[in-house]
């Protein structure tokens, strides 16, 4: 990667957007962009991970996150092995800390971890010596997504400053929402959170952001418009009525979108449940950054990675 | 026993029972006591050892309603004579072990293992309390008449509240005919759901499931109901939040039989001790939110909280080294009990003998028994607290099993450096910690 004029990170482990200052962020976002260039060339090989090993360990099945880290990890010379320890090494009485334990054993230089606990990624980076990443814990947070959707807004949008975000959806389960909320409002965005009542979390009010439960009222006026994945079990009766009921109040469609400002821009951090919380011809639109908010992933993590690399030992 | 007697002398005494506090000393005899000398100093008998208990509060011991023991079943955790030795060494003379073992407390031939393994291998009392409803399943009442015969002193469903409220009316019912007391884990399971910390903002922060406190608000009110409905004992183990404070407040006001108590947990700490996902504050119910735990201080102040209990709930390594979400819920409590009480006292949000009525009186009114008062004749359950000394709780030197206290490294000021059960010295010197 060229060297780009950045503030140092002083992390030793990203776990989570919770305690980074606005320059720190800034400083990764430009890193990030930066990772896009080296991404869009030919020659996508850069050394600064060379000779170092990164281990991608995942409790929950994410193909999209682990593979944007893996090929990060690649991209700057690392060693990568992924491990998916499901429930496999759960079933046979392994606790994350015998598993953080054995794995330090085997002197990594970073873990990447997704676990579906909040805070099992804080337990884990207690435990051993090396960098962690924290690649969604729980309901908790999720760093680089929330990196990544940055990075696509400021890209497409010129800044962050000002801009009205809704983030619309499953609020309450999402890790993804967390992150962004922190993160965005340090960018000086002002946050919109639009659900139904049964999925937005306690107290969320208290985060700073303006709480709808009308999705046309919410998204008047928005600059992005971040739908959030709703997972299957919650779709009948337990959280929402069914999926029926629930995309024609609060799904993304041609007319509700038309209610945000005319350049609004639409996201989503995918997988997408199609005509559930998001309509196919708007997923697929002009207005759509999905495809471009994966293509930013793999930058962002290669940003995290080098940033997490200058720490190091024998860095 | 010894039998010679025994002279406490040299002490502050508190008697909570009369609300007296005074200089004095304590004659014990054959395991009672046999006179109390307030202001004067009274000459030993002859043959009498003498302990000085220099100007320490002397005062009954502590009765503990609420102290799980894993015995029989879960010997890895706890066992009578762990516990009994935590209780001794953190000023505990009673405990009341909850019916939740492997097997359940729910038939006379376990209560009398219990009773049998208590007189053999523990130092202090144990009284056993026996499940409500057989192997605490909720469906089929236990047999309360001969429970009790054979030496259970309250019911229970331990961890698990009654949820069927046809089954509580009924044991609410038959407990009256046999003057029973009921106590109750007031809490709505289906609204505990998944959660497993106080419903709010800082669980939203941390992004862990919520209770809300209507889990325990909806339980109690419920109950409470059906007490005025059938006149039965009811007594809700422990409260935790403003609302259930002023239920109880009103069930009381409209002289219905309910009593209350209250986790040394919920009195002194908060929600916010959980911090970045402390295990060993993953309790049932949840720490709640500080004006919560504000409510309830206020509660205990005002003698409307009946007692205040260790919810003492030893946890194995296993259970507790994991993410927060998938840890089991509960505490170590007994030998911390006072040393964490008495927070309330050094910040004067309640005074000394009216904590002590709370851990002694109180609860020996509640389950009938003649402690916890300095009374000729009572047993001589007594103990013996230093209210200022200071340490750090080093947990290595805890006596249970397990290690997994909310207040490990704390800051505490307080302990009991002795402890008598039936006029016999079950415990002398403080030795929890090093001193800070």
């Amino acid at each position: 990667m060229s060297a780009p004029v950045t503030p140092s990170f002083p992390h030793r482990h990203l776990l989570g957007i919770e305690g980074l200052t606005r320059p720190e962020i800034e400083g990764l976002l430009d890193r990030a962009d930066a990772a896009v260039d080296i991404s869009r060339q030919v020659e996508k090989k850069r050394n600064v991970l060379r000779g170092r090993t990164q281990i991608n360990l995942f409790f929950e099945p994410s193909t999209r996150t682990q593979s944007s880290f893996e090929l990060a990890g690649k991209r700057l010379g690392a060693d990568v092995m992924n491990m998916s320890v499901a429930s496999s090494s759960v079933k046979k009485g392994e606790t994350l800390i015998d598993t953080a334990a054995t794995l330090n054993a085997m002197r990594p230089d970073i873990i990447v971890v997704r676990h579906h606990a909040a805070g099992a990624v804080h337990l884990l980076a207690r435990k051993v010596d090396c960098a962690v990443v924290n690649a969604g814990d729980g309901a908790h947070e999720h760093p680089t997504q929330a990196l990544l959707d940055a990075l696509t807004i400021r890209r497409n949008k010129g800044g962050i400053e000002g801009l009205q975000v809704a983030i619309c959806g499953d609020v309450l389960h999402s890790r993804v929402a967390r992150s962004n909320i922190i993160l965005l409002q340090a960018l000086g965005a002002r946050v919109r959170v639009i659900g139904p009542s049964t999925l937005l979390p306690t107290g969320i009010e208290r985060f700073g952001v303006e709480v709808f439960t009308n999705m046309r009222e919410g998204l008047a006026g928005c600059d992005i418009v971040m739908m959030l994945r709703l997972q299957r079990e919650r779709m009948n009766g337990s959280f929402v009525p069914s999926v029926k009921e629930y995309f024609r109040y609060f799904g993304l469609d041609g007319d509700k979108l038309r209610l945000a400002k005319p350049d609004a821009l639409v996201m989503h951090p995918g997988p997408m449940n199609r005509g559930v919380e998001i309509a196919s011809d708007i997923a697929d639109g002009t207005q759509s950054l999905i495809r471009e908010q994966v293509e930013m992933g793999v930058a962002v993590r290669m940003a995290v990675l080098e940033a997490l690399a200058t720490h190091l030992p024998n860095a | 026993m010894s039998l010679r007697p025994l002279l406490l002398s040299n002490a502050r005494l508190i008697d909570p029972a009369i609300g007296r506090e005074g200089p004095g000393a304590v004659l014990v005899r054959e395991g009672r006591i046999a006179d109390i000398a307030w202001g004067s100093v009274p000459a030993a008998p002859d043959g009498a050892e003498i302990i000085d208990c220099a100007g320490h509060i002397l005062a009954p011991g502590l009765i503990d309603m609420r102290a799980f023991v894993g015995e029989p079943g879960a010997e890895h955790r706890e066992t009578l004579a762990s516990a009994s030795a935590a209780a001794a060494a953190g000023g505990v003379t009673t405990l009341v072990c909850m019916p939740d073992t492997n097997p359940v407390i729910d038939g006379p031939a376990i209560v009398d293992f219990v009773l049998r393994r208590a007189r053999d291998t523990a130092s202090v009392n144990v009284l056993p309390a026996a499940a409500i409803t057989k192997g605490l399943a909720g469906a089929e009442m236990t047999e309360f008449g001969l429970l009790r015969e054979a030496g259970a002193v309250a019911f229970t469903d331990g961890l698990k509240a009654v949820t069927n409220a046809q089954v509580m009316r009924r044991a609410l019912t038959y407990a009256r005919d046999f003057g029973v007391l009921l106590m109750q884990h007031a809490e709505e399971p289906d609204l505990v759901g998944d959660g497993v910390m106080n419903e709010g903002e800082m669980a939203s922060r941390l992004g862990l499931h919520g209770i809300p406190r209507e889990a325990e608000t909806v339980m109690l009110e419920r109950d409470i109901r059906l007490v005025r409905l059938t006149g039965g004992r009811y007594h809700a183990a422990m409260i935790s939040c403003a609302d259930s404070v002023e239920i109880v407040r009103r069930a009381k006001a409209d002289g219905l039989p309910v009593t209350c108590g209250v986790s040394v947990n919920n009195l002194v700490l908060n929600e916010g001790d959980i911090g970045h996902y402390r295990t060993f504050c993953r309790l049932s119910p949840p720490l709640r939110h500080e004006t919560d735990r504000l409510a309830v201080v206020a509660a205990l102040a005002e003698g409307l909280i009946d007692v205040v209990v260790s919810d003492h709930n030893p946890q194995d390594v296993e259970t507790k080294r994991l993410p927060f979400a998938e840890a089991a819920d509960g505490a170590l409590g007994i030998e911390t009990l006072l040393g964490a009480a008495l927070r309330l006292v050094h910040t004067g949000d309640i005074a000394l003998p009216q904590l002590l009525r709370a851990l002694t009186t109180r609860p020996a009114e509640i389950l009938g028994r003649e402690a916890g008062r300095l009374a000729v004749g009572a047993p001589a359950d007594l103990i013996v607290i230093d209210p200022d000394v200071p340490y750090l709780l080093d947990k290595r030197h805890l006596k249970s099993r397990s290690k997994n206290s909310p207040f490990d490294e704390a800051r505490l000021q307080g302990a009991a450096v002795l402890t008598l059960v039936g006029g016999k010295v079950v415990h002398q010197g403080h030795d929890l910690s090093e001193a800070a």
